[in-house]
């Protein structure tokens, strides 16, 4: 039933958008872009430190750049880093918004691929277009099995889920390694641990393999970008994403409302897993092609990274994922051309988050470019 | 006005309380059925522990256990424990029930593992010791900021710094140069993150693991960019054990706490300052204040800012220092990420341990006994594949926070950031 | 000692909170501070006490000019403040409490606490107050932890005691032993400033009232000849009534029944014990009664967000004790919680999104998976519109308002459907008068709707003049039963229950 509602006069002028104005500005492109920076000029004073010379660091910077978006190659490269640390980026995302801190993201992208390359290989005789969405399904299910674990730890005993997270983890490397030893896993005729490869059927196919076959840009790119849609809608327009945001908000607030708090936490765990699994499917299905000890290469801690710059917002997180995507691509590039490791990138990305994650920090160093925030002093008494 | 008359008595309520000590009970009623049917049925022979080394001056025979017998007595007591929840569902013993069923589970776990072969005991709990040090130097870290309502997810990072420094320092100015450097960068960070969290009100969480993450960025590109070439950076010396005169002579405990390197009397030590101070001292009483309520201590003229920096230094020295054992009280070299998760069992162990730091030094123990007991076993040949008892101080720590042994109240700010008008 | 406030004025942001206040203080007297909710009477005491520096003005003790860095200093000056919200650490003992911030020291830093014990039976027996040194906070009763804060600021020499809001917690005859302790201290010389919104406590207590509304000294006031009117009209700035304008009650069928209840709190201690009661449609019962009697249990028992460990609740007929919150919802029951900011709303959602924060799911707003947020925001500024929240759109945070808004928020929300029970827990708390007069209005309409209205409240004046019927709760039963439909119910009988000295 339907009826016609007469907008009056005062309801119009309650329903007139207000501009974000400066302040969310502000919060979300000034901070971000100032944090990327800084963090930059930091990275080239570390190499200082350790005794490269000038030369070396413009060399790194240069190579940086060239590995990243510096021709089609790096591009693609790019593209292909980016994948994973979006679709992990996308779940952590939906996860701090709802007030959860899943640092496992990390375990469930490993347990994801095990269980996207275990479906893989155990089915060769599938055609590609049942075989490879079964794998994908396969590896999101495994992470959303993995991280309601934690989910359910946290809503029936209250136990924090950083740290049950983390344990997680850590158990889920001797789970992978005790699998790669086992011989129904083990590629045949080898004996250090390493797993069957899928068969053709399973792999996201090349994009632009016929331009350039050594173009690793794959489908998993299409993935990214349909999740990134996938959990826009979910979080802004889905009552399931009104209830995972009141409860990251206001969980008390939640619950008096008639949310079922404990619920919500499971099922918010479970989709984050789904999508840290999905993102260790793409991996094995696009990039590596089977499982080795640690193959999840610590996209799961940068995905963390990727949330938080992304301010756990769905395009935040597809940007700052590209950005990421862009320094892994690069970084490698450095290496090999200036010699510099390339855990410089990971002390660079570190830097990132802590001036997004302390606005204030920024405000203190850069206070130029900042409405000076009178308002801001102390809320109501 | 009509007064109401008080109501009839009640008939027998089902708490929360009398439900838990049921579940109890039937885990340990279950665990009875296992130990004698999966342990008791597969043991053949005796189990050999031996209590003494050869040139122990007080020498204990050994302890030969005959494992049958004794796994049947341990699933006899453990029936008798879980039969004894059920009856009396006394709330003050299901907690009681539960460690000493563990306990002697775990007992009966070794026996069948032993049975036929021979096993030090002393040597076991030697390495328990020492393996919980590490933990036990995490936890208390932890307790220090805890008690002033600053949650410390860095700690892993802290350590992995000051094992770091430990090396690195002690290759360049010897063992003790390296030792003040650890924990002064263990120092540094923790200020770090004072800063960041009271000052900057990052979100106590967020600061920890960008902490983790820069740490180990940081000593895994100085590791593989500068160790790698420069060998000599990183080879850095070890505290030896030193034996306490008259008390290392002990039979078992000699050996066991008595003749360690200055890492576990440091822990010891650390461990019984830091109870006098929190609970017997008018800072202690201060920095308790600022963790439960800060604002009723700010109305009172504590400097809370000031408390919360002074006391996560402090727990970054503390972590700094547990940080060193793992170089200079080890193995003198740094290899990346070393610390493999200890900082997070600390924190575990702290939660065990009921956020006082004796508690989280009995909790380190137990966490350091199964960590070295997964080594043992491998030595073992038990039929249990390694990767599983490698998930064992993991799994416990899961099973520890989620208070299936046992919840506890953190102080009553824990996490909050405090903002003065 | 004389304590003058000369021109004070503290800002927070756009909004001031006292403006150019001037307030003389002398020893050996009782000055009543009178303001309702907002009117910047604590903002002024944590001026005084160097909680806050002001933006204005100057604070003079005994003539000499102070400024206070911190609240060391004001302690060090001999100023004592008790708070509305105590600054108790719970899981300390009574003398750790007192001696905090000043302790007796031995070697080594070594904490004295068998002379902060005896230092603090000294003082118990100084003035009258009988607390044990060695009770652990959160095991005393109100009343009790009200004393100890007291002793804190005894303990510290305090020559001037500021009492911010101290009988909000107290049945009417702990307030009677709580005056006896103020009028002793004032005898003893002391300089006290008492801070209330009630009136008839002020005029028994103060020897001088000031008046403050909107950040200013409206007024002054001789207890002797002034009356409550009088003050009542300088506090509001217009005349008010202090009754609720309501037609008389007709009760119908038992919407409610709750039968031998009984819920455990967390440490599975009785909180609602075998307690039995009953609401009907278009009648008002309020529970009086002091809180931590159990009343937040029963709210949350009866609304679905506890679950009892014996006995039933019922709705129209209907056993509903397992029921969820949101199918107790869907049948008519509405909620108004006690503590707005922490369950009633979301303050980062806008209020557009709070309104429609329990339903959401309604077909009204959602199709399929999704939320219809161009219907929510319509539905949502007619609710403003309705019930007199005032913003200037919809799609700000709730956090924004002020808490009157904020209230009516809630109310607009939980009342704007069809309800057939209404639960109002504490619903005024902390309010504006003209916002509580709205509130009240709102209520008695929805009783004269039909609906059944349960209200909880632990200032007595709102439900003698609210209720029809009165219950009053203790230790978790309900020990007295009082009608009120004429609205003259014997308030000291009710007090005595209260305290659980039933007639």
């Amino acid at each position: 039933m339907s009826e016609r509602i007469r907008v009056n006069e005062e309801m119009r002028t309650l329903l007139a958008r207000t501009t974000r104005g400066r302040a969310g500005f502000e919060d979300l492109v000034v901070v971000p872009v100032f944090a990327v920076i800084v963090a930059l000029i930091l990275g080239a004073l570390t190499m200082l430190a350790t005794n490269v010379d000038l030369a070396t660091i413009g060399k790194s910077y240069v190579a940086l750049l060239h590995g990243s978006v510096g021709s089609l190659n790096a591009l693609s490269e790019t593209l292909t880093a980016a994948a994973p640390l979006v679709l992990a980026g996308l779940g952590l995302a939906l996860g701090f918004r709802t007030g959860l801190f899943n640092i496992g993201a990390e375990g469930q992208l490993l347990m994801g691929g095990m269980a996207a390359v275990m479906v893989g290989f155990s089915l060769p005789g599938l055609p590609a277009v049942i075989l490879l969405p079964l794998c994908l399904l396969a590896g999101a299910a495994m992470g959303a099995f993995y991280a309601a674990i934690a989910g359910y730890l946290r809503a029936a005993t209250g136990a924090h889920e950083v740290i049950s997270t983390i344990m997680l983890n850590l158990t889920s490397y001797r789970i992978l390694d005790y699998m790669l030893r086992q011989p129904w896993v083990q590629k045949e005729g080898r004996a250090d641990p390493i797993s069957k490869s899928v068969p053709e059927a399973a792999e996201l196919p090349r994009l632009l393999e016929w331009l350039d076959p050594n173009l690793r840009v794959h489908a998993g790119l299409f993935l990214m970008l349909i999740a990134t849609a996938f959990v826009y809608w979910l979080l802004f327009r889905t009552k399931v994403g009104f209830e995972f945001r009141a409860s990251g908000e206001n969980p008390d607030a939640a619950r008096y409302a008639g949310m079922r708090s404990k619920l919500i936490i499971v099922l918010a765990m479970a989709t984050a897993g789904a999508f840290a699994g999905l993102a260790g499917a793409n991996q094995v299905l696009g990039v590596l092609g089977r499982a080795t000890p640690g193959f999840s290469a610590g996209i799961g801690f940068d995905a963390i990274a990727v949330a938080l710059l992304g301010r756990s917002h769905p395009v935040g997180v597809l940007f700052a994922g590209l950005l990421f995507g862009a320094l892994e691509a690069g970084g490698r590039q450095m290496q090999v051309d200036a010699g510099v490791s390339i855990d410089l990138i990971g002390i660079i990305q570190a830097l990132i988050i802590v001036f997004i994650a302390a606005p204030l920090l920024v405000r203190a160093i850069f206070p130029w470019g900042f409405r000076r925030s009178r308002d801001k002093a102390g809320g109501q008494p | 006005m009509t007064a109401r008359a008080a109501p009839a008595p009640a008939d027998r309520i089902d708490t929360g309380k009398q439900r838990q000590a049921r579940i109890v009970g039937f885990l340990l009623i279950g665990l009875a059925i296992f130990t004698a049917f999966v342990f008791g049925l597969d043991a053949a022979g005796d189990a050999t522990f031996r209590l003494s080394r050869p040139r122990d001056p007080f020498a204990l025979p050994d302890l030969v256990v005959p494992a049958a017998p004794f796994l049947h007595i341990a699933a006899a007591l453990l029936a008798f424990l879980g039969a004894r929840q059920f009856l009396r569902g006394g709330i003050r013993w299901t907690a009681l029930s539960l460690g000493i069923g563990l306990a002697i589970l775990v007992a009966a776990f070794l026996v069948w593992a032993t049975a036929g072969k021979a096993f030090s005991l002393t040597g076991m709990l030697q390495a328990t010791v020492v393996r919980a040090v590490p933990i036990a130097l995490g936890a208390l870290a932890g307790v220090l900021c805890e008690r002033v309502a600053v949650v410390n997810i860095a700690i892993e990072g802290m350590l992995l710094a000051g094992a770091f420094t430990g090396a690195l320092a002690g290759s360049v100015i010897g063992g003790w140069g390296g030792l003040v450097s650890a924990v002064a960068i263990g120092g540094l960070f923790g200020f770090i993150l004072a800063a960041l969290v009271v000052t900057y009100r990052m979100d106590q969480i967020i600061a920890g693991v960008v902490i983790n993450l820069f740490v180990l960025g940081l000593t895994s590109y100085v590791s593989s960019q500068v160790f790698a070439e420069y060998r000599a950076l990183n080879n850095a010396p070890v505290f030896r054990s030193w034996k306490v005169p008259v008390l290392g002579d002990l039979p078992v405990i000699g050996p066991v706490l008595f003749n360690q390197n200055i890492f576990v009397y440091g822990a010891m030590v650390l461990v019984v300052t830091a109870t006098y101070y929190l609970f017997h001292t008018r800072s202690g009483l201060r920095a308790r204040a600022v963790g439960e309520h800060p604002r009723a201590a700010d109305t009172l003229g504590i400097n809370v800012y000031r408390t919360r920096y002074i006391h996560v230094t402090l727990g970054g020295m503390v972590a700094g220092f547990g940080g060193a054992w793992f170089t200079l009280g080890s193995v003198g070299r740094f290899d990346e990420n070393m610390t493999g998760g200890r900082g997070f069992i600390g924190l575990a162990a702290m939660i065990f341990g009921r956020w006082h730091p004796v508690g989280a030094l009995m909790a380190a123990l137990v966490f350091g006994f199964a960590d070295s007991l997964q080594q043992k076993l491998a030595l073992l040949n038990t039929p249990i594949p390694s990767e599983f008892l490698a998930m064992a101080p993991y799994i416990a720590t899961i099973i520890v926070v989620a208070g299936l042994i046992g919840r506890a109240r953190p102080p009553a700010a824990d996490g909050k950031p405090y903002v003065k008008e | 000692m004389d304590v003058e406030l000369r021109g004070i004025t503290k800002r927070f942001g756009p909004v001031t909170a006292n403006a150019d206040v001037d307030l003389t203080i002398r020893g050996g007297e009782v000055l009543g501070l009178l303001g309702e909710n907002g009117a910047g009477k604590s903002t002024l005491m944590n001026v005084l006490c160097g909680l806050y520096r002001p933006d204005a003005g100057h604070i003079l003790i005994d003539g000499r000019e102070m400024s206070f860095a911190g609240p060391g200093d004001s302690i060090a000056a001999g100023i004592g403040m008790v708070h509305q919200h105590f600054m108790l650490v719970p899981v300390f003992t009574v003398a750790e409490n007192v001696v905090l911030g000043v302790e007796p020291t031995g070697r080594l830093d070594h904490l004295d606490l068998a002379t902060a014990r005896a230092q603090v039976r000294e003082i118990n027996d100084r003035y009258g107050l009988q607390v044990d040194p060695d009770a652990v906070i959160e095991d005393l009763p109100v009343g009790l932890q009200q004393r100890v804060e007291i002793l804190k600021v005894l303990f510290r020499s305090a020559d001037l005691l500021i009492l911010d809001e101290p009988t909000a917690v107290l049945t009417p005859q702990e307030v009677e032993d709580f005056f006896a302790i103020v009028k002793a201290l004032r005898d003893a010389g002391k300089a006290i400033v008492f801070i209330t919104h009630k009136l008839h406590e002020i005029l028994a207590i103060a020897d001088r009232i000031s008046v403050l509304r909107g950040g200013r000294i409206v007024g002054q006031g001789d207890p002797a000849v002034v009356t409550e009117a009088d003050l009542a009209e300088m506090m509001v700035g217009r005349p008010v009534s202090f009754t609720v304008d309501k037609a008389p009650a007709t009760p119908g069928a038992a919407i409610l029944e709750v039968a031998d209840l009984v819920v455990l709190r967390e440490n599975d201690e009785i909180a609602v014990d075998h307690l039995s009661l009953s609401v009907r449609s278009g009648e008002i019962v309020g529970i009086a009664g002091v809180q931590g009697n159990g009343q937040t249990a029963l709210v949350q028992a009866i609304t679905g967000l506890a679950r009892p460990a014996h006995g039933a609740v019922r709705f129209e007929g209907r056993d509903i004790t397992h029921a969820s919150v949101r199918a107790r919802h869907a049948m008519g029951m509405a909620h108004i919680p006690e503590d707005r900011h922490r369950s009633g709303m979301i303050a980062n959602f806008t209020i557009a999104e709070n309104m429609v924060l329990n339903s959401y799911y309604d077909p009204a707003y959602a199709s399929g998976l999704q939320v219809d947020w161009d219907r929510v925001n319509l539905a949502a500024a007619r609710f403003c519109v309705d019930f007199d929240v005032r913003t200037p759109s919809v799609f700000l945070p709730a956090g924004a308002l002020s808490g009157g808004n904020q209230q009516k928020m809630v109310v607009a929300r939980e009342l704007e459907r069809e309800t057939k029970l209404v639960i109002a827990a504490q619903p005024t708390r902390g309010l504006d008068i003209g916002s509580i007069e709205y509130i009240h209005d709102r209520l008695v309409g929805a009783r004269d709707e039909g609906d059944g209205v349960l209200i909880v409240s632990s200032e007595l004046d709102e439900i003698m003049g609210l209720a029809d019927r009165i219950l009053v709760m203790f230790k978790g039963r309900i020990v007295a039963e009082v009608d009120n439909r004429e609205g003259r119910a014997d308030r000291n009988a009710i007090g005595l229950a209260m305290a659980g000295a039933a007639a």
